[in-house]
């Protein structure tokens, strides 16, 4: 193994190497055609298991939304504790159970 | 260099001053109050740059002294007695953060009862901690050791945080001329305040004091164990450093007529005064009695201890602590060091001077006697001196 | 410069789902930016972000030990004043409730009246939760916790009311103390932005609603949170200076919802709803409490 002094870290960020999506039982899954790009469900998530990602080519709720930004779904590291599904205002979220 | 009439608190206030310690968290406790005094005193008037924060209480004074050491600044404090007792918990985790703070303890009895004169039981209880521990007979020894004790705190071959100690009132609070090194040969000592570890930096960011699973934990503590190892040579080399700047020549382990000696005494702090007056009256009367200093208890100095005792036929050694339950630490390490040594010399332990009881010269003669007696008959081990063991007995019962 | 879009805080920590903490930590670092040393008590933020050798901080961050965070904090401070770097550099403390409200008091206390330069935020999950739920001082009155059990001789739970530990820093006279709740997002931004750009001692009191030990849902996590302060029992409010006679009020719900809709999905209140004379007392004194406060404003 390798040890560091003083038990210091110096890879900031590394716990993103731990895949906690493999915590899930549930799956949240964003219907775009419903989506209308509000973020809230980008602005609630704890892990951060969402991202901001061109949205040209994503199914859109309303044309005039198209340019925006999508909220993409990070499944390995989602856990699936369904807060976006409950917070996102036009229930865009389906909330499905794994299959293992 | 300046000849300065000072108390033993103020000459670590001076030896702060000279090192250019950046930041100062402390909390006032007797016999160690002057020093913050006296920081906030040469700060006041100029003499003085660091940043002095006068904490709400000693545990936070090293907790403070943890962070600021973490951001890359040299970093000292001063406590004794119960105000380190209640760093108890962040003294071990200074050092298992490897961090070069050091402190200046006013050795002090701990309650109860509450009694706030001279004892070594404050720093001994801590010996587990981590740090390293150095003993001053006088107001000289306490700034010199200081600055050593940076010196080899900061090496990057130790960064362990290192802690002097000097007898309460005794040392914190009697005038002694000292001399005052120059602050750029100290600088020529110590080097700048440039850490040689990684600190908390926005530019660099690192993670300090995260939470360890049992397949690591034993890494670290065993990398501490070896850095303490390493930092035997390392104090050797800056005993020898400091003499070639300053003049002033430090052992580990200091001998006093001992070359032909059948009886050792062993003393550490500023009862070795006292002693070496002991011994020179014992050998004018022909017996043959030497005297060795501990200047340095941890890491305990095994090697050079048994090389200067191994001829003796007794070592009586002088414990100002006790751990109750069984013995004087001085005496309890010093057995254990001899333990796979074939022949050796018989050690007994002599508890004094507990709760700033004088020890005197009567003392060291009913110690020597003692020690003597001992050449033909069984004494006890353990062994209570100047304690009036009759009022106890009524009290407790007879042993 | 806007650093919102820039994850300070990685994912593949250990929170559990659904947990608010790492919420309100996400949002207080996109504000602090990247210039920012970070200090945390321990506690279950600490815990689950820094399993060794992996670390969610992508800033400088620093652990030592439960009540002493403020006092790192204060010799970091004094640190960066000694190398003439302090300029610009944010230092933040996180502490739970526990290490706060209890056996960080008297830390927080001195780092508050010697006016250090600190944002300190407490995110508030009403318990000891790293070691499973003890009660605090922070603990509801009323509330289940593995310290307060609920039983034929103590049917309430805790019977100790919440120790107001934002009123008590405000009355430290320090710059700026606010409450606020991840479910008001905007309110909570500004608030922390504000805080960032005053000099000296700053505390938030968030709420942080924890689904292992509140005993609810994860995905309601946001939801109860927001009835935390719809129903008043939360109330969202800013003191400057410790001039309580210019508290402002920065939310005042239309219409407070009765606080019974707040416990109903909390496990931990469930006892509650065996003798609704408890829950009455309690809708009772939150009335009080708004009737003052309503009158100031």
């Amino acid at each position: 193994m390798k040890i560091t002094r003083g038990v210091v870290i110096t890879e900031p960020g590394s716990t993103a190497l731990e895949e906690t999506g493999s915590w899930r039982t549930f799956r949240p899954e964003i219907r775009y055609e419903k989506c209308i790009r509000c973020m809230i469900c980008w602005n609630y998530c704890p892990e951060p298991a969402i991202e901001k990602k061109p949205g040209e080519n994503y199914p859109v709720a309303n044309p005039k939304l198209i340019k925006m930004e999508v909220p993409v779904i990070n499944y390995k590291y989602c856990k699936g504790c369904g807060i976006c599904v409950n917070e996102c205002p036009t229930k865009a979220i389906d909330f499905v159970r794994e299959e293992k | 260099m300046v000849m300065m009439m000072l108390k033993g608190n103020e000459a670590t206030a001076y030896a702060a001053k000279v090192a250019k310690v950046q930041v100062i968290p402390a909390y006032p406790i007797t016999p160690s109050t002057l020093f913050p005094e006296k920081v906030s005193e040469l700060i006041a008037n100029g003499e003085m740059k660091a940043e002095f924060i006068p904490v709400e209480s000693e545990h936070s004074a090293l907790s403070a002294a943890i962070g600021a050491a973490a951001t890359g600044a040299r970093t000292m404090t001063a406590t004794a007695s119960q105000g380190l007792a209640l760093m108890h918990e962040v003294l071990f985790i200074a050092s298992g953060m490897r961090l070069p703070i050091v402190m200046a303890i006013g050795n002090r009895a701990l309650s109860a009862p509450v009694n706030i004169w001279a004892e070594q039981q404050d720093t001994i209880a801590q010996r587990d901690s981590g740090w390293l521990q150095f003993y001053a007979e006088n107001n000289q020894e306490a700034l010199d050791l200081t600055l050593i004790a940076f010196r080899v705190a900061e090496d990057e071959r130790v960064l362990l945080p290192a802690m002097m100690g000097m007898d309460a009132f005794v040392l914190t609070h009697t005038m002694e001329p000292v001399d005052v090194p120059d602050d750029k040969l100290v600088e020529k000592f110590l080097g700048p305040p440039k850490p040689k570890y990684p600190i908390l930096d926005p530019t660099k960011p690192a993670t300090f004091g995260a939470f360890v699973f049992p397949e690591h934990y034993m890494e670290f503590r065993y990398s501490q164990f070896v850095a303490m190892e390493h930092s035997k040579k390392v104090i050797d080399e800056a005993f020898n450093e400091f003499k070639e700047l300053f003049g002033r020549e430090y052992k580990k382990v200091t001998g006093f007529m001992n070359e032909d000696a059948e009886i050792l005494l062993v003393t550490m702090g500023s009862m070795t005064g006292t002693a070496r007056e002991a011994v020179r009256k014992l050998r004018e009367k022909g017996e043959k009695v030497g005297l060795i200093k501990l200047t340095v208890f941890r890491p305990f100095p095994k090697e050079e201890l048994i090389e200067i005792t191994k001829n003796a036929k007794i070592i009586a050694v002088v414990d100002r602590n006790i751990s109750v339950g069984f013995a004087g630490a001085i005496f309890t390490e010093l057995a254990a060091s001899y333990n796979n040594i074939k022949e050796k010399p018989k050690i007994i332990d002599f508890i004094l001077g507990l709760g700033g009881r004088d020890i005197r010269l009567e003392d060291y003669y009913e110690i020597y006697n003692k020690a003597k007696e001992s050449l033909n008959k069984e004494v006890k081990e353990i062994n209570w001196i100047n304690v009036d063991e009759e009022a106890v007995y009524e009290v407790e019962g007879p042993l | 410069m806007n650093f919102e879009n820039q994850e300070f805080f990685a994912p593949g920590h250990r929170a559990c789902a659904g947990c608010a903490a790492p919420i309100i930590v996400k949002w207080v670092l996109k504000l602090a930016g990247p210039n920012t040393i970070v200090v945390n008590a321990t506690g279950c933020l600490e815990v689950f972000s820094t399993p060794y050798p992996h670390t969610s901080w992508r800033l400088p961050w620093i652990h030592v030990a439960f009540e002493n965070a403020s006092a790192v904090a204060s010799g970091i401070d004094a640190a960066l004043k000694a190398q003439g770097k302090r300029e610009g550099v944010n230092i933040i403390v996180f502490g739970g409730d526990g290490g706060t409200s209890d056996i960080g008091l008297q830390s927080l206390s001195g780092m508050a009246e010697r006016g250090h330069d600190i944002l300190y935020v407490m995110y508030d999950n009403e318990a000891y939760m790293n070691t499973g739920i003890q009660r605090s001082s922070s603990t509801p009155f009323g509330a289940w916790t593995t310290t307060s059990q609920v039983g034929p001789f103590n049917i309430l739970g805790k019977n100790e009311f919440k120790k107001p530990i934002a009123e008590i820093m405000a009355a430290h006279k320090i710059p700026y103390v606010a409450t606020v709740n991840p479910a008001f997002l905007s309110d909570m931004k500004m608030k922390i932005a504000k805080a960032l750009e005053i000099k000296g001692p700053k505390f938030i009191h968030a709420i942080s609603s924890c689904t292992t030990g509140w005993r609810h849902d994860p995905s309601k996590t946001i939801e109860i949170m927001r009835l935390a302060t719809e129903t008043g029992i939360f109330p969202l409010w800013e003191i400057e200076n410790g001039d309580f006679s210019k508290m402002r009020l920065t939310y005042i719900p239309k219409q407070r919802k009765p606080v019974e809709e707040y416990f109903k999905p909390q496990g931990r209140f469930r006892h509650l709803f065996q003798d609704t004379e408890k829950i009455k007392e309690i809708q009772k004194m939150v009335d009080e409490w708004w009737a003052k406060f309503e009158n100031k404003n």
